[in-house]
């Protein structure tokens, strides 16, 4: 939270922030919430890890195959990842070279297609669902072209939890 | 990153840059839809949570009223006021009650140009109906009474559980909870076709309140059922209760629509709905029920109950001593809470049903009258009685003492709460059956009850509603309860969709979604997220504003040196002991608090921007104007109970007894001139009466900034 920037967070603190994260997704109260929350809650404080590295995560603390993750597992964990600011957010510039690096041609734009290759087919890829709501989201004009300064501008990335 | 992109650069370096930025889109593209996830579920939680208080808070008010029923004299007037909430199966036989119903005498003037209907009720009439609410007509009152005539005569020849076959390649539909929204009703007609021989339907409950259409909704429903009487079924949902429709809007929607004979309308609809079954078996192996089971559930106990005697389940009913009033009484358990006698007075004679009539109330002399009862009598009960805060189950010491009379209570009180659990239960992910303490009513129950009570009755599926769920359908209990629910924007446009499942002989459900209104189709993710929450936020800014004295002394409690300042912790679990909605406050603070200093809240400050409005209102005592607010449900439901004539208008006498009742209720004081200056400020035309429609007009919190 910005205001916190001026102190530093004490573990305390962090705990706290953890905890009401976690508990938003404890359904049953019982301090335990579903292992494939995980990753909402781990970028909901913040963080910005690859899928890799959610999937490290998510195997250190859920309980043997059970799919489940217990509050007293994952407080010591994640309290370490954000004190040692593990997945540190991406500063705007890089997404938007990132982009630039796909569009090849230097056109200020990326066509549906283009993107949908990448996304799908590269790095970690996207689900179909997920590349649905990608392009339903940035294709904001009837050409099916995703105007990538605008797209990054309307979804920020402030690395805040809002 | 950040290369540049010269040409000579190999091929597979330049592979591996694009892949690295695949890689950081996808990362920070994922963080977004995780970041709309969590405001997702803070908006669901802040929205189900206000409707679930607001749920309890009638079923104590409720018991309040149970509680006067049985502890005050029959002479007192509080009483009175509401005494007849209570009274549902007055004296009448059905013959008479065909009589008071009949729609004979309604004439049909000549300027009506809604839809003219013929009977017996045929899919034409059933079509031109539904063209006709398409286009924002009206029925006039002569047919709704017909209709709902022949509904009820068609219900009373139902079982309490209809047991239904998909065999011969018939696939059956079941709808969840529509609370007046037509758009979706004729969507889901519009998607699946209508309802038919080859095509039936099961409703299951719900059908009215909250939305704005549940009465055509619920004409469109029982057309179909006159039409189709085989292949339509209706199960009962919490929402068929005419207590509850006094909260919730149904009772107001049709008292505006039909000025007249909105009265009789609302009394046919009470019996049509104390008529309704209770569930329905699909091929001895699905149950569709509205709102579920407990762990006493017995099917073979509920198929026996004489279900139209508990016109409102809100509350268990008590069975009065029977006496010898020579004339027919109606045994059983009666909503009808005959006080024969008062728990001092051992002189009065019972009370005789039939001469109850309306009583005007503008003939008492309220003041001093007023003075020494509700608040007096209440405290010498509690004393007598040995209890603070519930009203809950008590039983009167000197009916107990007659063993077949509690042996009849017993029964009653089964019957009771099986039909309870079936239409205000929900399930929860941990084992075991507790009492529904969020609604007020119910159980919540465990996957372990939901695999024995099955096991008991042999059946493989339960299907219920009762609560929203965002994808419209949802699976629980290893797949073993799904529930359906089918009013699509339900909270706020694009906040959930809609969804009805279809079955075939296979009895394998295969759920289908829906989204009524175009422009909630077309929102994105963001668009829909960014909606509903600022809907929840303004709903929540509300309960904040209301509750202003009592935050702020919660605040002044972490600030004892009286700086004006708290920290953000401080605020959330002030905010939190309040308000008790137990809502992730921490979450939350960002929206509702936008200015901190060094990481405190400006508290004092910060209730001031809440920027709400208030009436403008000439009251002596602000503190009055505040209960208002908190308790304007209440209020309003007390009020339509109070007017009996349903006319709309209550006195200024009936206006302070409303108040006195309500502040039994919460057990505070209220002066006699905050009152009648309350009174006389809400009688904006100046004519000696209330328009309560006016009145609950000028509560409406606007939010200030939303006209900037």
């Amino acid at each position: 939270m910005a205001e916190n920037r001026q102190h530093t967070e004490t573990v305390s603190d962090i705990h706290k922030k953890i905890t009401t994260a976690f508990k938003l997704f404890d359904y049953d109260a019982n301090n335990t919430v579903d292992a494939r929350e995980i990753s909402t809650i781990v970028f909901s404080l913040g963080c910005f890890p690859s899928q890799a590295d959610l999937h490290q995560i998510i195997a250190e603390v859920e309980e043997g195959s059970s799919g489940y993750v217990h509050l007293d597992t994952f407080l010591p964990v994640m309290t370490k990842v954000l004190l040692e600011h593990r997945f540190p957010p991406i500063p705007v510039e890089h997404i938007l070279r990132a982009f630039e690096v796909l569009d090849k041609e230097n056109k200020g734009h990326l066509e549906e297609g283009e993107l949908t290759k990448y996304m799908t087919e590269e790095g970690e890829p996207f689900t179909n669902k997920e590349m649905e709501e990608m392009l339903a989201v940035l294709l904001n004009n009837k050409r099916g072209l995703v105007y990538y300064r605008d797209a990054v501008g309307l979804l920020g990335f402030d690395g805040v939890m809002k | 990153m950040g290369c540049g992109m010269g040409k000579s650069r190999p091929l597979q370096e330049k592979c591996d840059r694009a892949i690295r930025a695949a890689l950081l889109i996808q990362r920070w593209y994922r963080q977004y839809v995780a970041r709309l996830e969590i405001r997702r579920r803070c908006t669901w939680n802040i929205f189900q949570s206000i409707e679930y208080a607001g749920e309890q808070d009638q079923i104590k008010l409720y018991n309040f009223f149970g509680f006067l029923m049985d502890h005050f004299t029959p002479a007192s007037s509080e009483r009175n006021l509401i005494s007849h909430i209570f009274r549902e199966n007055e004296i009448c036989h059905e013959t008479e009650w065909e009589k008071y119903f009949c729609y004979k005498g309604v004439e049909v003037p000549d300027s009506y140009n809604g839809p003219h209907l013929t009977f017996p009720m045929s899919f034409c009439g059933v079509s031109k109906l539904m063209e006709a609410f398409r286009h924002k007509q009206q029925l006039h009152a002569r047919y709704v009474l017909q209709i709902l005539g022949e509904t009820w005569r068609l219900l009373r020849n139902l079982p309490n559980i209809n047991h239904i076959s998909v065999c011969h390649t018939k696939e059956i539909t079941i709808c969840g909870d529509l609370h007046g929204q037509l758009e979706d009703l004729l969507l889901i007609f519009y998607k699946n076709g209508l309802p038919s021989s080859e095509k039936p339907y099961i409703f299951n409950g719900d059908f009215v309140d909250r939305g704005k259409n549940s009465l055509e909704i619920l004409l469109i429903l029982f057309g179909f059922l006159l039409v189709y009487p085989n292949d339509v079924h209706l199960n009962r949902g919490n929402h068929e209760d005419h207590i509850v429709n006094l909260r919730y809007g149904f009772t107001k929607e049709v008292l505006g629509k039909y000025r007249f004979h909105g009265k009789k309308i609302l009394k046919l609809l009470q019996k049509i709905f104390s008529w309704l079954p209770l569930a329905a078996v699909i091929d001895h192996k699905v149950l569709v029920v509205h709102g579920g089971i407990s762990n006493s559930t017995n099917l073979h106990i509920v198929s026996r109950i004489d279900r139209h005697k508990y016109v409102s389940v809100l509350r268990p009913p008590k069975m009065t001593h029977q006496r010898n009033s020579g004339n027919g009484d109606i045994d059983g358990p009666m909503e009808g809470r005959r006080r024969v006698r008062s728990l001092t007075n051992h002189s009065s004679a019972p009370a005789h049903r039939n001469n109850f009539h309306r009583r005007s109330l503008h003939n008492l002399s309220v003041g001093n009258y007023l003075s020494c009862s509700v608040e007096d009598e209440l405290k010498k009960r509690r004393r007598l009685a040995g209890f603070d805060q519930s009203y809950g189950e008590m039983k009167t010491s000197d009916s107990d003492s007659d063993p077949e009379f509690r042996e009849r209570t017993e029964i009653y009180g089964r019957e009771w709460k099986q039909i309870v659990d079936l239409l205000w239960s929900d399930p929860m992910p941990q084992k075991g059956c507790v009492p529904n303490e969020v609604r007020g009513g119910g159980c919540y129950w465990g996957p372990d009850v939901t695999e024995e009570v099955l096991g008991r009755h042999s059946l493989q599926l339960l299907i219920r509603s009762h609560e929203c769920k965002q994808d419209g359908y949802e699976f629980c209990h290893n797949r073993k309860v799904l529930t359906i629910f089918s009013a699509s924007n339900y909270y706020e446009v694009g906040s959930n969709r809609g969804a009805y499942i279809r079955m075939g002989p296979d009895l394998v459900p295969r759920c289908i979604q829906y989204q009524a209104s175009r422009t909630s189709r077309e929102l994105t993710l963001r668009q829909s997220v960014g909606r509903t929450e600022r809907s929840a936020l303004q709903a929540l800014k509300e309960q904040l504003f209301v509750h202003k004295s009592d935050l702020i002394r919660a605040f002044q409690e972490f600030d004892p040196d009286n700086m004006g300042l708290i920290s953000l912790r401080h605020w959330a679990t002030a905010t939190d002991s309040v308000l008790k909605l137990g809502l992730p406050w921490r979450v939350l603070r960002p929206q509702l608090v936008s200015r901190t200093h060094y990481g405190m809240v400006n508290y004092l400050q910060w209730i001031k921007e809440l920027s709400i409005t208030e009436p403008k209102l000439e009251v002596s005592d602000t503190s009055i104007l505040e209960t208002m607010y908190k308790n304007h449900s209440n209020l309003e439901t007390i009020f339509r109970i109070i007017d009996t004539d349903h006319s709309g208008l209550i006195s200024f006498e009936e206006f302070h007894q409303t108040w006195k009742l309500l502040s039994s209720h919460l057990k505070m004081e209220i002066s006699d001139k905050a009152i009648t200056d309350l009174a006389q400020s809400m009688d904006f035309n100046k004519d000696g009466s209330i328009d309560i429609n006016e009145f609950m007009e000028a509560f409406r919190l606007v939010d200030l900034s939303s006209h900037t």
